[in-house]
């Protein structure tokens, strides 16, 4: 592992580190909220990483000038990775909105956003459930 | 120097998304999502993406901010502090994180012009751009005519997602009003 590797491999591994960060949220915080804010990090982490695979050295943006007599001698960068990650963006503030709309529901059926309060509610109504249907049946349930 | 601009760049991503996990101020978290997607839009420029730099200055530092503070106006302001330990989750990110970058060392240089990416079809769309779409930003041409049934499933995907927010979100203030009618109801029947 030379110096010319670390270099080349320095910026996949910063953007990994910054996809780390957004799954560390996701998976370690409890607010439903703060949930999607860490996906969102994750995913533009992702998209940096993809548009760099595009990259290339010394290349400037896929754009010709307005007359098109494109000179052979300018190096230009991948588009087809720019297209994709275009369309995943707006893909994915559309998922974005569709989580905060059911975080809005969420928040309307239990009163909280927090992951820990949910499950409590949700065990409570569970316990209720088995004590009603354990008497009606006339023993513990 | 470009080396130099990324690790800037990097340095200030790392420290907002670090600070989004410390704050509990849900409000200064959403504000420094938007942060980051600038400086994500400002990295994108520099890898010679600037459609995409534009999209996500518009759509991740304006947009998604907007549905954000909706959303908390709707919800609560603070986050509470989580019961559970934090070193299981750290440990899986560690661990993904390992997987991740040994994944990577397989990967071309970055900036390689002969990597596999760029000796495929690129360089056709490149070429055949110029003669078949005759428009100068070819990340158009390939978005509007190459894969425009890309575009069109897009559409279809955003259009599906904004049925589903209206139907998720439209009885919002009917279910109160009619719940503050029920509340009224019950106490007058029990006075």
């Amino acid at each position: 592992m030379d110096f010319d590797f670390i270099i080349g491999h320095l910026n996949y591994w910063l953007f990994i580190v910054l996809m780390m960060t957004g799954l560390y949220i996701v998976i370690a915080k409890g607010n439903l909220v703060k949930k999607i804010v860490g996906l969102n990090i994750f995913q533009t982490a992702v998209f940096m990483f993809y548009i760099s695979i595009g990259k290339v050295e010394n290349g400037t943006a896929p754009i010709f000038p307005m007359d098109m007599n494109v000179d052979p001698s300018v190096a230009y960068s991948n588009p087809l990775p720019h297209v994709l990650i275009l369309t995943a963006i707006v893909v994915g503030i559309a998922t974005t909105s569709l989580g905060l709309a059911l975080v809005v529901r969420i928040h309307e059926a239990f009163g909280t956003i927090e992951e820990d309060d949910l499950l409590k509610i949700e065990r409570d109504m569970a316990t209720r459930e088995y004590e009603l249907h354990g008497s009606a049946m006339g023993g513990r349930a | 120097m470009q080396t130099f601009i990324d690790i800037v760049l990097f340095l200030m991503l790392a420290a907002t998304a670090i600070s989004i996990v410390r704050t509990k101020s849900l409000f200064a978290i959403v504000m420094l999502s938007g942060v980051f997607s600038l400086l994500s839009a400002l990295l994108l420029v520099t890898l010679d993406a600037v459609d995409v730099a534009f999209t996500e200055a518009a759509v991740g530092a304006g947009i998604s901010t907007v549905l954000m503070l909706g959303t908390l106006a709707l919800t609560s302001r603070t986050e509470k502090p989580s019961s559970h330990s934090n070193f299981v989750p750290f440990v899986v990110v560690l661990i993904t994180g390992a997987a991740l970058i040994y994944g990577t060392l397989d990967m071309p240089n970055f900036g390689d012009p002969n990597a596999p990416a760029h000796v495929h079809v690129g360089p056709d769309y490149l070429e055949r751009s110029v003669e078949e779409i005759d428009v100068p930003n070819v990340v158009t041409s390939i978005l509007a005519s190459y894969r425009g049934f890309d575009t069109l499933g897009e559409t279809a995907v955003v259009f599906t997602a904004g049925i589903a927010v209206l139907l998720l979100i439209s009885g919002l203030r009917r279910r109160r009003e009619d719940e503050e009618a029920d509340e009224v109801d019950d106490n007058e029947g029990q006075s």
